[in-house]
């Protein structure tokens, strides 16, 4: 075993994990709907979830694609308690999002907490039961805002602060904050579930949910807890979210083209991403809690490293960084890089983003990198930002334990010799998959996830 | 490879906070129980509920940092983080990051949103109304955005912004993390990097907080809630923890920013070391989303586990009589519900001992500096274990009667202490304790 401070080359490493840890459910919730079968079965039959915007107009910035989760078959309503249902107001899609997602991923876990079931009790003491989920930045709804502002005009048709301090701001329910708080997704995950460990909420953009696995794993690691929810939630598919995305330019300019051609990544005909709604929560257990109570573990956390990218404007992905990622999560992991079987890159579609991850695993993968299968999730959700990682990793649970893959959709021209074309869904020899995040802001994570034997 | 649990230490502290912007004349008005709590100036706040918060002024980032020109244009919070950042690398002594391995340099803050931009969100909102004068259009709204709302302002609003920075700044390539819970941010941050260099992911780690509410949809939020203090008319005795009359906290700004590392990288290089993160407890209430356990549940096991952490005995005097921590420092928000409940849970914790522990709130003088207000107050804790001196709860007339702990009511005390301990609870129900030792 590689150990901190005692390595061959000299150098300090992450150390391995001390206690085993296990992925034991997974809720992934997107435009490929709630769960992970229907996120599956939409996957390997080559479904993307990306449509044109329905939720608001997006016709004033580049890209008029997104992935939205069905408002017809997800309401928030339905999955919480009765009890809990007046707490539904003042959860931003953010929340709501997040809230989905971990019934569903309590339920993949087998679990029982007084938000899926009351009659049982518990199967993990609320006490060992933490939760870190990654949230984004969550932007305040305009018309709700307009609504308040129209109160308050003075003579010059804007907001008058005088009016505003006295009457305009009571137009804004009293509760009005509690909707915006990036934390208030950890804030009612964890009443719904009675979780009353360690919490904590990770907003790092892209790279929040698996910088949320990473600390779960320390929290069991150092016997905090003995399961965490984890993982992100996000939407940005709002006018507000939409304009600091196109400042930020990162979104595909989708005019002319046609909905599966948006996000192409990877490809020379790139050159942004759509975003998505969504993220996932997952139940990540140590494993000798899964195995006591008879849970079945979807696959092993076996290493774990994060980075940052601190070149250029601070934003960009560096494939240096990304790479050292890899190699530090190798070393935890206690493998040799010709033990990783498939990749699931961010793969977002912004062209800069896309160069430094393929570099990075050419500079760690050698001549190899050319044939290790990659899956992509973007191009069938959209880039859901801080939870995008959390559905990378429920996709990486199910093809370990179903040893396939999915399909995978790109129509643009692959100039790398790199596995990201088109492709259908096929079986796969399947030991460790390395999952990588790279963030707007320079956090770059990646996660070895093995196979359950 | 060795089991023993890697001890963490303090190499560098630094601040920006509304009493100052460098750690020895703060940590002077601190102990002179001064305060600066007048008249928001940010903005035209004279018909809100509250018309005053503690302020940072006279602040320009650009004098800390080695090249304004790196950074853009940052966010306010970014420009705090980015000068007490750039003072406590300065005091560590650690000297240029390309004389380390920068892999092996991590952040962990607890930094809050940027600053919501009113006046450019009100005008873009109020442009883009269709004909019944108040349903927003969002083709009209993407459009008038460009007009009002500026780019890089938007994007520097994104939380992990001020780490970035940081990261830019001093140029530090290992595991980057920003965690954002509310009130009790900073104090988890500096938790959780302990928790990462135990591991070994880093054997030095920038934390701490930075964060500023204080415009007008972060005031408004704060009045909706009615959380805030309203004693407009004496503003510097607004904040008053733990007393009768108490109505609310005090909205301050700022950034604590800390350097830690493994005390083994300390010794090597001869560190002047200025306290060790000796545990760390964290819990979630899971009770309801505006209120606090009424029994302090959470709190009281955030405490329990952070000294457990620390191989302390809540129950057990030391052999020399002293309790297991000589100095609390509270949350102690000034609100009714919090200084309550806070209190009850010291009891829990620590029995009768609970009033042997002074227990004091620097909010009182300093404001809260929301996501910010862990991280100042460990820094205010190592100059207290620095110092033997412990600063005064102000405004602390007139004692609520059911709060009956050693608050050190507006005078500061010289005492002996090698120990203490400082809680952060956020809105949202996270709980977070240190227990931060002389080494």
């Amino acid at each position: 075993m590689t150990s901190y401070g005692e390595t061959d080359d000299g150098k300090l490493h992450y150390r391995p994990m001390t206690r085993r840890v296990v992925i034991s459910g997974a809720g992934p919730i997107s435009a490929l709907g709630v769960g992970i079968d229907d996120t599956w079965d939409a996957m390997c039959e080559g479904r993307s979830g990306l449509k044109p915007l329905t939720c608001f107009d997006p016709g004033a910035f580049p890209c008029h694609v997104g992935g939205e989760v069905d408002p017809e078959t997800f309401k928030v309503r339905n999955v919480v308690p009765k009890s809990y249902r007046k707490a539904v107001k003042v959860m931003c899609r953010d929340v709501e999002l997040a809230v989905g997602a971990a019934v569903a991923a309590i339920h993949d876990a087998g679990l029982k907490t007084p938000g899926v079931d009351n009659e049982d009790g518990h199967v993990i003491d609320p006490d060992r039961m933490g939760c870190q989920i990654g949230s984004g930045l969550i932007a305040a709804d305009v018309q709700e805002l307009t609504d308040a502002f129209v109160t308050s005009l003075g003579d010059d048709e804007e907001v008058d602060l005088g009016k505003w301090g006295v009457t305009g701001m009571e137009n804004l329910t009293p509760l009005w904050l509690l909707k915006y708080l990036p934390n208030m997704l950890a804030c009612h995950v964890t009443i719904v579930h009675d979780c009353q460990g360690p919490s904590n909420t990770i907003t790092c953009s892209e790279s929040s949910s698996a910088l949320s696995l990473g600390e779960s794993m320390r929290v069991i690691e150092r016997g905090a807890a003995d399961a965490c929810l984890t993982g992100g939630a996000e939407s940005k598919l709002n006018p507000l979210s939409y304009y600091r995305q196109t400042c930020a330019g990162r979104l595909a300019d989708s005019s002319g083209l046609e909905v599966n051609d948006v996000v192409r990544p990877f490809s020379t005909e790139a050159n942004g991403t759509a975003l998505g709604e969504g993220g996932g929560l997952l139940v990540l257990e140590a494993k000798d809690n899964c195995d006591a109570r008879g849970g079945r573990a979807r696959a092993e956390l076996l290493g774990y490293a994060a980075t940052q990218s601190c070149d250029h404007d601070g934003m960009s992905a560096t494939a240096e960084d990304i790479a050292a990622a890899i190699q530090n999560a190798l070393h935890s992991a206690d493998l040799d890089h010709e033990s990783i079987d498939a990749i699931i890159p961010f793969g977002c579609g912004i062209p800069s983003v896309d160069a430094a991850e393929a570099d990075a695993v050419e500079a760690v993968f050698g001549e190899r990198a050319a044939s290790i299968p990659q899956v992509l999730t973007v191009p069938f959700t959209g880039n859901c930002n801080a939870g995008n990682g959390a559905i990378q990793v429920s996709i990486a649970c199910r093809c370990l334990e179903t040893q396939s893959l999915p399909a995978r959709l790109n129509t643009g021209t692959i100039d790398r010799n790199l596995q990201v074309g088109p492709a259908e869904a096929r079986d796969a020899q399947l030991s460790n998959i390395l999952v990588l995040s790279a963030s707007q802001g320079g956090q770059n994570t990646a996660v070895i996830l093995g196979k359950i034997s | 490879m060795s089991n023993e649990r890697r001890r963490i230490v303090i190499t560098g502290i630094g601040w920006v906070t509304p009493m100052g912007h460098d750690i020895e004349s703060v940590w002077q008005r601190l102990l002179n129980g001064e305060t600066d709590i007048t008249p928001i100036e940010r903005f035209d706040a004279r018909t809100f509920p509250t018309t005053f918060a503690s302020q940072v002024r006279n602040y320009d980032w650009t004098k800390f940092v080695k090249d304004p020109s790196l950074h853009g244009q940052p966010g306010i919070h970014t420009q705090f983080a980015l000068g007490a950042a750039r003072q406590a690398w300065d005091m560590s002594g650690l000297g240029t990051v390309g004389d380390l391995d920068p892999h092996r340099i991590g952040i962990y803050l607890g930094a809050g949103e940027g600053v919501l931009d009113f006046q450019s969100y009100q005008k873009t909102c109020l442009a883009s109304r269709g004909n019944d004068g108040h349903t927003v259009n969002t083709v009209d709204w993407g459009e008038a955005a460009v007009n009002f709302l500026d780019g890089v302002g938007e994007v520097e609003q994104e939380p992990n912004m001020p780490a970035s920075h940081i990261s830019r700044e001093l140029g530090i390539r290992g595991p980057v993390y920003n965690c954002l819970t509310a009130c009790a941010a900073s104090t988890q941050a500096i938790g959780e990097a302990a928790s990462m260099m135990r591991r070994g992911d880093a054997d030095v780690m920038v934390s701490g907080g930075t964060h500023t509410m204080l415009h007008v949809l972060g005031v408004t939020g704060f009045n909706r809630l009615t959380a805030m203090s309203t004693r407009n008319d004496d503003p510097a005795t607004a904040s008053r923890p733990f007393s009768k009359n108490r109505d609310g906290f005090v909205m301050g700004e700022g950034s604590g920013i800390i350097i830690m590392e493994t005390l083994d990288h300390a010794t090597a290089r001869g560190a002047n070391v200025l306290g060790e993160v000796t545990g760390y407890g964290s819990s979630a209430d899971a009770y309801r989303i505006t209120d606090i356990h009424p029994e302090g549940r959470g709190p009281a096991v955030a405490m329990l586990e952070a000294l457990a952490d620390a191989g302390l005995d809540p129950a057990k005097r030391r052999d020399d009589g002293q309790p297991p921590v000589q100095y609390i420092s509270a949350h102690g928000t000034s609100t009714n519900e919090n200084d309550h409940i806070e209190t009850l849970a010291s009891k829990k914790v620590f029995g009768e001992m609970a009033y042997d522990i002074p227990m004091t709130s620097i909010k009182s003088m300093m404001g809260h500096l929301i996501c910010a207000a862990g991280a100042v107050e460990f820094i205010t804790c190592l100059l207290m274990l620095r110092d033997q001196v412990i600063p005064p709860t102000i405004n602390l007339d007139e004692p609520d009667p059911d709060l009956d702990l050693d608050y050190v009511p507006n005078v500061k005390r010289e005492t002996a202490m090698d120990t203490c301990l400082s809680n952060s609870f956020g809105f949202g129900g996270q709980n977070n304790t240190l227990v931060i030792s002389r080494v």
